[in-house]
């Protein structure tokens, strides 16, 4: 039997490749998930502050749906009946069936799932712009957009950023459940090494050593851009 | 600061938080009359009335009792690892909080890693890593945990209890950390020793501290139970996905179990509600 360094390297008889692809497929769909999610949540805040009673009901129920539903639920939920829905509308169309790439459903569903969050983060943030930052800004004769841009987005940032980098670490956990409807992410493709070699322990902690230098390394990051943000704040006395 | 800083962020409010209920959130009747709302309702009505006529349910009656068994052992790993998982949290929290280095120093990489990595990852690392080793220590297979370790539940509850002690231990960390330091004082100065000062306020002010967390917790605890039936425990997810295998229906169980889990969870926050109208708080 290989020792375990031998089963970890990247060149066979080795595994490390198929986990590094594995890693990158995870890290591809969290990044996609995470942006996807955070497009929705900018139009869904944007839509619960805003828009009508109408639309504020629906998303209401969007974000408490999707929070209090297990994300294994809506990611089977999304995936096999979301598929099997695209067929249909495509069939209305006169469209063949499609097969939906495993990629994409992933993307999909984590951005689904991102989206509710991150829709109350951006909510929050934007609550949290103090009032006469923006009153200041139209007493100057900004368009909304101008506003928006200038005063709402950078002023909403430091407060968004604690709640996003949370969710980024969310969605990058979350990816681990594709493995549930067959995606060959780091977690299924650690179990299909680890399956093939009997050595389990070793294979699971290696992936486990992975996804926690992901997360650690973008805890830092998330550090850094929150210090950008908040550059222009004044330090609050005990704040660490 | 006398623990060193941990690696993640400390949460001090999970995603969740905001379904715990405020009281300004409760619903009352003429909030739901206005019309805008009733035509929703109405719109609701429609759909659920279409869904119970035009899709299958017959299989409901075959499956019922495996559907109640499910439950039943979704809530008793619910709660099980909850109360374990918190009891385990609460030293965790005290180490980082006020521990010596050598003793805060291991609790936070534990939840480091805890909270770093998919539980998926961890649960399938405690079933098929600790699973594939035990067998080979003769001491564990003589000895009488044997016939329970060859099963999964202990290692779905092992997994859940772990996991809910790294979240929340970080949380309690924060929560002891947050007890006024003039009450521990007051404690000192009645002459409390240090377990008399620790049982009587410091752990009460911390729990109290903590509750409005432990209910989004709990319900995060509540959507990761699912991960069990990945390592063959037959929870209420693993029973749906069976009856999905055995009737190839795509729509009706899983709308279904969502439908079930989105209503235990509005159970477990209105329960948390009562508990914390039930603790006097004053701030």
């Amino acid at each position: 039997m290989p020792s375990g360094l031998e089963l970890l390297s990247p060149w066979p008889p080795g595994w490390g490749m198929t986990l590094l692809a594995g890693f990158w497929a995870s890290i591809q769909i969290a990044v996609g998930g995470f942006g996807c999610g955070l497009l929705i949540g900018m139009a869904g805040a944007l839509g619960k502050l805003n828009g009508g009673p109408v639309v504020r009901d629906l998303l209401a129920c969007y974000t408490t749906l999707v929070r209090a539903v297990p994300e294994l639920v809506l990611i089977v939920l999304l995936y096999y009946a979301g598929g099997d829905l695209l067929n249909r509308a495509f069939a209305l169309f006169g469209a063949g069936p499609v097969e939906l790439s495993g990629f994409a459903a992933g993307v999909f569903v984590i951005a689904v799932v991102q989206g509710a969050y991150s829709t109350e983060v951006i909510r929050g943030a934007i609550q949290a712009v103090p009032a006469g930052e923006v009153e200041a800004g139209r007493a100057f004769g900004m368009s909304e957009r101008l506003l928006a841009r200038r005063i709402v987005l950078p002023a909403m940032l430091a407060h968004a950023i604690p709640g996003l980098s949370n969710l980024w670490l969310i969605a990058t956990k979350d990816t681990a459940l594709l493995a549930v409807v067959g995606f060959t992410e780091l977690t299924l493709a650690t179990r299909q090494a680890a399956g093939a070699t009997k050595a389990y322990f070793l294979f699971f902690c290696a992936a486990g050593l992975l996804y926690l230098l992901l997360t650690l390394g973008s805890n830092l990051l998330f550090g850094r851009i929150e210090a950008y943000a908040r550059r222009g704040q004044r330090r609050e006395a005990g704040a660490s | 600061m006398s623990a060193p800083s941990p690696g993640l962020p400390a949460i001090e409010a999970p995603p969740v938080e905001s379904l715990a209920p405020t009281p300004s959130r409760r619903l009352d009747a003429s909030a739901l009359l206005k019309p805008h709302r009733i035509v929703l309702i109405l719109v609701a009505l429609g759909l659920v009335v279409w869904a119970a006529l035009s899709m299958r349910w017959d299989w409901l009656a075959t499956y019922a009792p495996m559907i109640a068994a499910g439950l039943w052992q979704t809530l008793l790993i619910l709660v099980s690892t909850t109360i374990l998982g918190f009891l385990l949290a609460v030293p965790l929290g005290l180490a980082q909080a006020a521990g010596p280095w050598f003793l805060a120093a291991p609790a936070t990489a534990f939840c480091t890693v805890i909270r770093g990595t998919p539980l998926l990852l961890q649960m399938w690392l405690l079933y098929y890593g600790l699973g594939s080793l035990f067998p080979l220590i003769p001491e564990i297979r003589d000895s009488f945990l044997w016939p329970y370790l060859r099963q999964a539940w202990p290692y779905a509850v092992l997994a859940l209890t772990l996991s809910f002690a790294g979240y929340e231990g970080e949380v309690m960390r924060g929560a002891f950390k947050g007890v006024p330091r003039g009450e521990l004082e007051a404690g000192r100065a009645y002459g409390m020793g240090r377990w008399t000062l620790l049982r009587r306020i410091w752990l009460p002010r911390a729990v109290q501290r903590a509750l409005p967390t432990l209910a989004g917790e709990t319900v995060l605890q509540l959507k990761a139970t699912p991960l069990v039936a990945t390592i063959t425990v037959v929870d209420l997810y693993a029973v749906f996905s069976r009856v999905r295998q055995d009737t190839f229906l795509t729509y009706e169980p899983l709308l279904l179990l969502a439908l079930i889990y989105l209503v235990l969870t509005a159970i477990l926050v209105s329960l948390f509600r009562v508990l914390e109208n039930r603790i006097p708080a004053r701030r």
